[in-house]
C-alpha cells in the first residue's frame, strides 16, 4: 500500500536560498569574464529559478514522492492494452555496463560492434517472431512506429505512381491509430465491428477501394479476441493494392503461435515497453520497432543496422545509410538502445520455448480469471462484452452495473483503489459502454487472480448495500478524487516562483 | 530458462477446470489451423541468468565507451558526469514500474515530479508552458514544426543548416507526410544567414548553439520570423541557458531541444527525452503528455494529467500529436539532476564549460595545421579544420587512446576534412592539452599526404 | 442543468444543436442532451465574427474533461456575435445551456433552411 499520504511540499517549497548540493570542480584554465566570451546581448540576464537544496534533502523529496506512487513491483495491475508484466530486475544490470551505458551514439561503427551486433540479433528475433524478416529498431515507441508504418506506405504507393488518401482503421482502434493517420497526411476512415467483436467485412468491402492506402488492425483486436476473418480481411486489402498494419499492442497472445507475417500484415510494430518488458518508467521510454515484407523493405528508415561481409570471410555489423527510397529519419541516432538491452536480455532468457509459454500463459490467466470473475457473480453486473474465450485480455460492460447497482465503471475502479490493486482500463475500447479492459499477463499467480475476483465481488456487494461509498472513493489514497475539469479550465501548468 | 510465470502443473489442471476447457490448446481454437505456427520459433533456447548476463557482458566489452578512451564525441549527446544520486532514485520501482498515471489518486509521485520538471523547463527557457516530455531532440523539431502548420496553415518551412542534421532529416521526412516543403538556410562563416522570408513561411527553426558550436543571434532571427508572421522555433542546448538569454526572451514561439544532456545515460543515443515549452497562445496545441496542479474533495493539492483533450486517446484524430508513451523516467532523472545542480550551481557549472571551450579553442587554433572553422563565440562545441586527411589524423589519435571528435564532412561536405570537437566538465585541462598536443603530431604527421595531392 | 429539458420555442438539428430563429437571425447552441454526454465543459473556442457557417457543417470545437466534440450549425450565415463569457466560464454551457450558454449569433443565408429542422417533440422523441 501507499506509504506517504500526507502532502508533500514541492523542491521549489523544500528550497532555501544558499542550499546547495552540486560543487564545481576548480577552474583550472584562465578565468575569463562571461561578457569577454559571449556578446552582452545574448546573456542571460536573470538566473533560472531552479531548486536550492542539499542532497540529504533531495534524497528525501524524492523518496517520499516516490512512495505517493503505485506500482507495478508492488502489486496487480490488470491494465488492458498495457502488459503490464514483471520487469526482470537482470535488465537493469545489463543496461548498466558501461559499454552499453557510456557509449556515445557517434562512436566509430567498428567500435561499437557489441551494440551493433545486439542490434542485429534482436532485429532477427523480433523479425522471427513477427514473421516478417526486414526490422528497423528506430522508432521510440509503439504510436512512432504506427507513424512509421503509414510514412512506409505513402513511400510504397508514391514509388508506384500512386497517390491515395485514405487510411482505415477499427471503430475498436486504440487512440494512437486515427491520430497517427492524421499526422502522416491521409484521412482516417472508421471500419465498423460485427455482434462478434471482428472487423465488419461488408463494411470493410464498401470501404476499401482505390483512395485507401493502408488498413490498421489489431489481432487480436483491443476486444481481446481473435478476428476470425483476417484471411478475407488480407484478400480484401490486398485486392485495392493496399498495405495492411499490424498494430503490436496485443503481441502477447500469440508469440509463438501464430505471427502477423503469416496473416498477411505487411508491416507490424512491436511495443518493447508491453511485450518485451521494457519498465514503464511511469510513462517511458519505451520502444515501437516494426518489422515489414520484402516490398516494404526498400523504404525503411535510415540508417539500418547491417551485417557485412568482409574480403577475409569474417563478418562485422554497420549502419547503412546507403537507402535511396528510404523514408528518411524519425529521430536522431539510431533509437532507444538501452531499450534494445533489455529487450535483446528477455528474448534470450526466454528462448524460443519460454516466449511460446509466455502467451500460452497470458491466454490462459485472462480466461481463468474471467471463469473466476463468473463464478463469483461479477459478470452478472459487468457482463463479457463478447460471449467467447478470449485471448490475453477481456472487456466487460458496466452498463447493468450502472442500472441495477447505480455505480458505474469510474466509481468501481475508483473503489479498487482502496483495496491496493491497480484499476483495469476504463472506458476502452470506445464500442463497449462503460467498458472495463482487463489484462493480467502471464506473470501473475493463480492467488492473486483469485483475489482480484472476490475484491471485485464484495466491492459489487458493498455497492448493493449502499452506492454511495463507491461513488465517493478512493477513501485510503494520498489524494481522493481530484477536479479535473477545474484543471482544464484553468490549467495551472507550473510553479510561480 | 525463466519465463518469470508462477503457473504450476496442479495451477494449470485447476484453471483449465474452472475455464471449461480440457487444455491449453482449446484456449487457441479460435485461430485457424492454417494460421498456426507449425513449428517452433526458429531461436535460441533459452538460458540462465548467468549465461544470459555472461553474454551481455561480452557484447558490451566489444564497445568502446567513454571509460575506454578519452572522448572529444558530442553533436548532441554530451558526456557529462551523472551524480549517484540520479541512479538511486530512477531506479526504484515506484518510479521505474508504473504505467501512465491514469489514475491520478495513486500516482501523485510521478504527478508531481512532471510538474516539478515543467517548472525547471519553464524556467529554463523563459517560456510559461512546458510539457512533460516528449521522444527525444530532432523529433521535437518536427512536433514544433507540426504545430506551426496548424496554427498558420502555410506550406512551407524555413530550417537553418545549423540546426542538427538529423533534426532536418527528421523534419523532412515528417514534412513529406504534412505536403510541407522545407527550404535550408545556408550558414555564412558558421551562423545562419535567413533568405528572404514572405507569408509562404509557416515557421523559421534554428539551433542555439549550432551544430558547428556558434552561438547565434537568435533575437535578429526570431524578429525577421516574425516580420513574416512566421513562427520561430529554436532548438537549444540546455546548458547553455544558464548563461545565454533564454529563448522566451529572444521571442522565440517554441523552444526544444535534446534533455540527454540532463542527468541521462549516452546509451548509444537512447532513450533520453525531449523537452517542449511554448507561449501561452499555443498552450491547447502543445503535444505530449502535461501535469496541472488542481484541488481533492476534501481541499488538498493535487495534480493530474490534464488538457488530455489535446491527445490521441481522447480526441483521436484530431491529437496534436499521436504520442502515448513518451519518455517519463529519462525527464525524472533530467529535472533530478537539475535539481542538484541548483540555482547557483547550474551557472557555476555551465561558467566552467563556457571557460574550458575557450581555452580549448586557444589552445587548439595554435596548433600548426589546425584552424577554427568560425569566430563566432562557443559554449561547449568547436569546429576545426585541419591540414591533413581526417580519417587518418583520427586514426592516430585513437592509436593515444583518444577520440578527438565527429568528423564533420560526411554532414557538412563543405567542412571536409573538420572535427567536431566537444568539452563536457569531464574534459579538464589536461586533457584538452594531450588533445591538442595528439591532433598536432597527427595532423603533422598525416600532412605530407594531403600536399601531395594538391601538386 | 440536472433535468433534461427542450424548450417548445427552439427548433433542433439531428445532431444535438438548437436555433432560436428572430426573424433574419438566429442564436445557436448545443441542446441538454449534448452538454450531458459530453460531461463537464470546459473550453469552447468560438469562430470569428464575419466567419460564415454551413449548415450541416461543423463550425467550432467544445471541449469537456474527456472529449472533444464538433459543433454542427443548424442553418446557414454569418457569424454577427460570439458568446464572450464562456471562455471565462465555459461552464455555463452546461448549466443553461439555451439561455446563458448560447454560443453564436447568425445572420441567416437562407431562411427556408429552418424547414428542415425538427420541432421539440419531435428531437426529444428522436432521442429514445
Amino acid at each position: 500500500m501507499i506509504a506517504y499520504t500526507e502532502d508533500q511540499p514541492t523542491i521549489y517549497e523544500r528550497s532555501k536560498p544558499g542550499r546547495r548540493a552540486f560543487v564545481a570542480p576548480a577552474l583550472d584554465v584562465p578565468d575569463h569574464e562571461v561578457s569577454e566570451l559571449v556578446p552582452a546581448a545574448l546573456l542571460r540576464e536573470h538566473e533560472a529559478k531552479l531548486p536550492e537544496i542539499s542532497e540529504p534533502e533531495l534524497v528525501r523529496h524524492y523518496n517520499r514522492l516516490s512512495r505517493r506512487n503505485f506500482d507495478l513491483d508492488s502489486g496487480f495491475y490488470p491494465l488492458g492494452s498495457c502488459t503490464m508484466k514483471h520487469n526482470p530486475k537482470l535488465h537493469e544490470r545489463v543496461a548498466a555496463l558501461p559499454g552499453n551505458a557510456a557509449l556515445h551514439p557517434l562512436q566509430d561503427p567498428r567500435r561499437a560492434q557489441g551494440a551493433l551486433e545486439l542490434m542485429w540479433r534482436l532485429q532477427h528475433a523480433l523479425g522471427e517472431i513477427a514473421g516478417l524478416p526486414h526490422v528497423s529498431l528506430q522508432p521510440s515507441a509503439g504510436s512512432h512506429g504506427e507513424l512509421a508504418g503509414v510514412l512506409l506506405t505513402r513511400a510504397f504507393h508514391e514509388d508506384h505512381g500512386q497517390q491515395r488518401t485514405k487510411v482505415l482503421t477499427p471503430d475498436t482502434a486504440h487512440g494512437t491509430n486515427p491520430a497517427t493517420v492524421t499526422m502522416a497526411g491521409y484521412e482516417v476512415v472508421k471500419v465498423g465491428s460485427d455482434a462478434d467483436g471482428n472487423v465488419d467485412l461488408d463494411d470493410l468491402r464498401a470501404k476499401a477501394d482505390e483512395e485507401v492506402a493502408c488498413l490498421m488492425l489489431t489481432n487480436p483486436s483491443t476486444l481481446g479476441l481473435f478476428d476470425h476473418g483476417i484471411d478475407e480481411i488480407a484478400r480484401i486489402v490486398h485486392d485495392v493494392g493496399a498495405t495492411l498494419y499490424y498494430d503490436g499492442a496485443n503481441l502477447n497472445a500469440i508469440m509463438g503461435i501464430s505471427r502477423p507475417g503469416d496473416m498477411g500484415f505487411d508491416i507490424v510494430h512491436f511495443n518493447l515497453h508491453k511485450t518485451f518488458t521494457q519498465p514503464h518508467g511511469g510513462g517511458g521510454p519505451g520502444a515501437g520497432p516494426i518489422a515489414v515484407s520484402d516490398r516494404i523493405e526498400p523504404y525503411l528508415p535510415r540508417p539500418q543496422v547491417v551485417r557485412r561481409e568482409e574480403t577475409d570471410g569474417s563478418c562485422f555489423y554497420d549502419l547503412d545509410y546507403d537507402r535511396p527510397k528510404s523514408i528518411g529519419r524519425l529521430r536522431g541516432f539510431q533509437g532507444n538502445y538501452g531499450v534494445f538491452v533489455r529487450s535483446y536480455a528477455y528474448i534470450r532468457s526466454l528462448g524460443a520455448e519460454g516466449l511460446r509459454e509466455v502467451s500460452e500463459t497470458a491466454v490462459l490467466n485472462a480466461n481463468y480469471l474471467m471463469a473466476r470473475l463468473r463464478r463469483e457473480g461479477v459478470l452478472q453486473y459487468l457482463p463479457a462484452a463478447y460471449e467467447r474465450l478470449c485471448m490475453h485480455e477481456f472487456v466487460l460492460c458496466g452498463t447493468p452495473m450502472k442500472r441495477e447497482l447505480k455505480i458505474r465503471t469510474l466509481d468501481l475502479a475508483k473503489r479498487l483503489l482502496d483495496f491496493g490493486v491497480h484499476p483495469p482500463t476504463v472506458y476502452f475500447p470506445l464500442i463497449v459502454d462503460e467498458a472495463m479492459l482487463v489484462e493480467p499477463t502471464e506473470t501473475e499467480t493463480k492467488e492473486t487472480l483469485d483475489r482480484f475476483a472476490e475484491t471485485l465481488a464484495a466491492i459489487l456487494r458493498e455497492a448493493q448495500e449502499d452506492p454511495e461509498v463507491a461513488r465517493g472513493a478512493p477513501y485510503t489514497t494520498p489524494v481522493r478524487r481530484l477536479d479535473e475539469a477545474g484543471a482544464a479550465r484553468k490549467p495551472v501548468l507550473r510553479q510561480p516562483l | 530458462m525463466s519465463t518469470y510465470t508462477s503457473v504450476t502443473p496442479e495451477d494449470r489442471r485447476q484453471m483449465l477446470a474452472e475455464i471449461g476447457v480440457t487444455s491449453i490448446e482449446d484456449l487457441f481454437a479460435e485461430i485457424p489451423a492454417a494460421l498456426r505456427l507449425d513449428r517452433p520459433l526458429a531461436l535460441d533456447a533459452g538460458l540462465s541468468e548467468v549465461e544470459v548476463f555472461q553474454e551481455l557482458r561480452a557484447l558490451a566489452a566489444r564497445n568502446v565507451s567513454t571509460e575506454d578512451e578519452l572522448s572529444f564525441l558530442g553533436a548532441g549527446m554530451y558526456d557529462h558526469y551523472i551524480p549517484a544520486l540520479v541512479d538511486s532514485i530512477i531506479e526504484r520501482s515506484e518510479f521505474l514500474t508504473p504505467y501512465t498515471p491514469y489514475q491520478p489518486e495513486i500516482s501523485q509521485g510521478g504527478l508531481q515530479v512532471m510538474f516539478e520538471y515543467q517548472t525547471a523547463i519553464s524556467e529554463l527557457t523563459g517560456l510559461p508552458v512546458s510539457n512533460a516530455s516528449v521522444y527525444e531532440g530532432p523529433s521535437a523539431v518536427a512536433a514544433a514544426g507540426y504545430i506551426a502548420k496548424h496554427t498558420n496553415s502555410r506550406t512551407r518551412f524555413v530550417v537553418s543548416r545549423g540546426v542538427h542534421p538529423h533534426a532536418r532529416e527528421t523534419l523532412r521526412t515528417m514534412s513529406h507526410g504534412w505536403g510541407m516543403e522545407v527550404v535550408e538556410a545556408p550558414l555564412h562563416d558558421g551562423a545562419t544567414e535567413l533568405p528572404e522570408l514572405d507569408d509562404t513561411v509557416s515557421a523559421v527553426i534554428i539551433q542555439q548553439p549550432n551544430f558547428l558550436g556558434a552561438i547565434e543571434d537568435v533575437p535578429a532571427l526570431t524578429a525577421a520570423a516574425h516580420d513574416a508572421g512566421a513562427l520561430a522555433i529554436c532548438s537549444c542546448d540546455a546548458h547553455s541557458l544558464a548563461i545565454l538569454k533564454p529563448p522566451g526572451e529572444c521571442g522565440v514561439d517554441i523552444a526544444v531541444g535534446e534533455g540527454q544532456p540532463l542527468g541521462n545515460r549516452l546509451d548509444f543515443g537512447g532513450p533520453s527525452f525531449g523537452f517542449f515549452a511554448t507561449t501561452e497562445a499555443l498552450i491547447r496545441r502543445i503535444p505530449g503528455r502535461i501535469a496541472g496542479e488542481t484541488r481533492d474533495l476534501d481541499g488538498r493539492r493535487g495534480f493530474v494529467l490534464t488538457l488530455q483533450t489535446r491527445e490521441q486517446h481522447i480526441r483521436r484524430e484530431k491529437a496534436t500529436s499521436n504520442i502515448c508513451t513518451a519518455q517519463a523516467l529519462n525527464a525524472l532523472a533530467g529535472v533530478i539532476y537539475l535539481s542538484w545542480l541548483g540555482r547557483r550551481g547550474f551557472v557555476e557549472l555551465a561558467e566552467l564549460m563556457l571557460k574550458r571551450t575557450a581555452y580549448a579553442r586557444e589552445r587548439l587554433r595554435a596548433v600548426d595545421g589546425v584552424e577554427l572553422v568560425h569566430e563566432h563565440p562557443v559554449f561547449r562545441e568547436l569546429a576545426v579544420s585541419l591540414a591533413a586527411p581526417v580519417d587518418r589524423v583520427v586514426e592516430r589519435c585513437r592509436r593515444l587512446g583518444i577520440n578527438p571528435g565527429l568528423p564533420l564532412g560526411r554532414d557538412y561536405p563543405e567542412h571536409e576534412d573538420a572535427l567536431l570537437v566537444a568539452i563536457t566538465e569531464r574534459r579538464t585541462r589536461e586533457d584538452i592539452d594531450r588533445l591538442a598536443e595528439a591532433l598536432g603530431g597527427a595532423v603533422a604527421a598525416e600532412r605530407p599526404a594531403l600536399q601531395e595531392t594538391h601538386a | 442543468m440536472a433535468e433534461a429539458s427542450y424548450p417548445d420555442d427552439l427548433l433542433y438539428h439531428a445532431e444535438h444543436d438548437w436555433a432560436r430563429v428572430d426573424g433574419e437571425q438566429a442564436t445557436f447552441g448545443i441542446t441538454w442532451y449534448a452538454q450531458d454526454a459530453l460531461g463537464e465543459v470546459v473550453f469552447f473556442d468560438p469562430p470569428q465574427v464575419g466567419a460564415q457557417v454551413s449548415k450541416d457543417q461543423s463550425y467550432t470545437e467544445i471541449e469537456s474533461v474527456k472529449a472533444v466534440s464538433d459543433v454542427i450549425a443548424p442553418l446557414s450565415g454569418e457569424v454577427i456575435a460570439v458568446n464572450d463569457a464562456l471562455s471565462d466560464k465555459p461552464e455555463t454551457i452546461n448549466e443553461d445551456p439555451y439561455g446563458e450558454g448560447w454560443l453564436v449569433r447568425v445572420r441567416l443565408s437562407d431562411p427556408s433552411e429552418v424547414d428542415s429542422l425538427m420541432d421539440a417533440s419531435s428531437y426529444e422523441a428522436s432521442l429514445s
